[in-house]
């Protein structure tokens, strides 16, 4: 039983954090309907920027969420001036491609300056310790305060998106942008805008992540390819379903653990010799299929 | 394959299609363009918005040339444009459309009273405030069109065909806001097919044909005229 509540709470607060993640690219996606595959290399950076200063400065990692949070906002608003804004002329393939490229650029940039080695966080208030939160439950503290922390931040971009004039300005330009035009929005400064703040969401992500998790320049596609089944699970372009799509996410991550539990009350032999394990992000991907097969509006539907 | 339709569409946005245009619209004057389908109205009001390329000659404002500045600017200026498409945000409320046509004021209290103001002109709206746009029928959604243009307060107001695609009854209601704007003292560009009665309406009006001005005149003058029977009747 302490497995199986162990693995579904250890989902939710990864799925609060994965939710983080993709909320950038459904954002992205609702403002200009690009798709972009670069965002996992976003993250990455996020990693770097966090682990970098926390071990330059001596500040405790989770104090570098501001400076991630600006870098992500800064590399967004490059990429969108200095590459997106172009390929925004091309047909739907040319962004597509485009994209890509600054997927690949971005991650040999990365190769050629933090070279290819693992890097990860050893010190700071939370990590290795951990909390008991009864029945059982025993979680990492740098977990704990990365879900809480992504849900704030979630919130923050949630309120921002609906209560302000700047959201107000970006939602009318996802709706229509030549009419947001005719109202004096400045749609490309939005578009711009978008990209910041799906940058500076997304980093702010990466250095809550590498509380816990290495880094390396490679790892970027994998974050983009769950980013993807979350957004695809919600619905293209929904912030709210990319809230829940994440929890669902980061639970089906959890099923190896599920697995376990069920293998010990049942005690079966043949269920232990599934590598289940290995099979950790193969769930993933299989959502991903089956929603895009069954519901390819997502749980909560397009924007539009 | 895409490469080739791009190729095309470009041929088509280089290709100019007004020519010598020239017309003036005075301070609390109510000007009309008519003209046939395709005789460049509209590509006439996307220019002045900086929504279309001009090649050649002058836009000004107040003595001030702008074909050069983008659109936000130009709304800023005090130019707004009720497209013929009307391109409401139709998920969000009415409310939240017309805010939206206040972008460029900061002035909460301005906004306010542009609001009650729109609410004064166009009654039906005001019950109707938290509904979605797109739930309106395609009078109001035409109303909410020229109430968001209004919203800034604008020194100049260009509608593009209110009337399209509207019942006869709605036809009658739209225009009489447009008459009851012009009687506030509006600035307004009017372009309509409804030729008789924009006439009617209009201070002045000019006649456009393939892209060139071809009648200037009040709009009894222009009526009688042979250059109007010619534009729409090809007689």
């Amino acid at each position: 039983m302490d497995i199986l509540v162990s693995s579904l709470v250890a989902g939710l607060l990864i799925g609060m954090v994965l939710a983080l993640v993709a909320l950038g690219l459904t954002m992205i996606f609702g403002v200009m309907d690009v798709i972009n595959f670069a965002h996992g290399e976003f993250l990455m950076i996020g990693m770097y920027a966090g682990l970098f200063t926390a071990q330059s400065t001596g500040m405790d990692p989770l104090f570098t969420l501001p400076v991630a949070a600006v870098v992500g906002f800064l590399l967004g608003i490059i990429c969108y001036y200095g590459f997106i804004k172009f390929v925004m002329r091309g047909p739907m393939v040319a962004q597509l491609l485009g994209t890509f490229g600054l997927m690949l650029f971005i991650r040999n940039l990365a190769l050629l300056i933090f070279g290819s080695e693992d890097r990860a966080l050893h010190h700071g208030i939370l990590v290795g310790k951990s909390f008991d939160l009864g029945m059982g439950v025993i979680m990492p503290a740098t977990k704990l305060a990365a879900a809480c922390l992504s849900v704030v931040a979630f919130v923050a971009i949630w309120l921002l998106m609906n209560r302000t004039r700047i959201g107000k300005a970006l939602t009318a330009t996802s709706l229509n942008a030549q009419g947001a035009r005719y109202m004096g929005i400045p749609t490309e400064w939005m578009n711009a805008l978008a990209w910041g703040i799906g940058g500076g969401s997304v980093t702010i992500a990466g250095a809550l992540i590498v509380n816990f998790w290495s880094v390396n320049p490679f790892m970027g596609l994998l974050f983009t390819m769950i980013a993807f089944a979350i957004v695809a699970l919600g619905g293209f372009g929904s912030v709210p379903g990319a809230f829940f799509a994440g929890l669902v996410v980061g639970i089906i991550m959890e099923i190896p653990g599920i697995w376990d539990f069920f293998t010990y009350t049942f005690n079966s032999d043949w269920m232990a010799d599934v590598p289940m394990t290995s099979l950790k992000y193969m769930w993933v991907y299989l959502a991903y299929f089956v929603i895009m097969v069954f519901r390819p509006r997502g749980l909560f539907g397009w924007r539009k | 394959m895409s490469g080739n339709t791009a190729g095309r569409y470009r041929v088509l946005d280089f290709l100019p299609v007004l020519h010598g245009v020239s017309l003036n619209v005075g301070p609390g004057e109510t000007v009309c363009v008519v003209g046939a389908n395709g005789a460049g109205k509209s590509t006439l009001l996307r220019a002045i918005m900086g929504a279309q390329r001009v090649f050649e000659g002058r836009i000004l404002f107040e003595g001030r040339e702008f074909q050069e500045l983008s659109t936000e600017k130009i709304v800023r200026m005090g130019i707004t444009y009720v497209p013929e498409e009307r391109m409401l945000f139709t998920p969000l409320s009415v409310e939240e459309n017309l805010l939206l046509g206040a972008y460029v004021l900061n002035d909460g209290k301005k906004i306010q009273k542009n609001l009650e103001f729109v609410y004064n002109l166009f009654p039906a709206l005001k019950e109707r405030r938290a509904q979605a746009a797109s739930t309106l029928s395609g009078g109001e959604q035409q109303m909410v069109a020229i109430g968001r243009g209004m919203m800034s307060g604008p020194r100049i107001l260009m509608l593009d065909e209110p009337s399209l695609g509207l019942a006869p009854l709605l036809v009658d209601e739209v225009l009489d806001a447009v008459r009851h704007l012009k009687q506030e003292g509006i600035t307004i560009l009017l372009v309509e097919q409804k030729v008789h009665e924009a006439l009617d309406l209009a201070d002045r009006g000019y006649v456009i044909q393939t892209g060139r001005i071809v009648a200037e005149g009040s709009g009894d003058e222009l009526l009688d005229s042979d250059m109007f029977r010619t534009a729409f009747l090809g007689i």
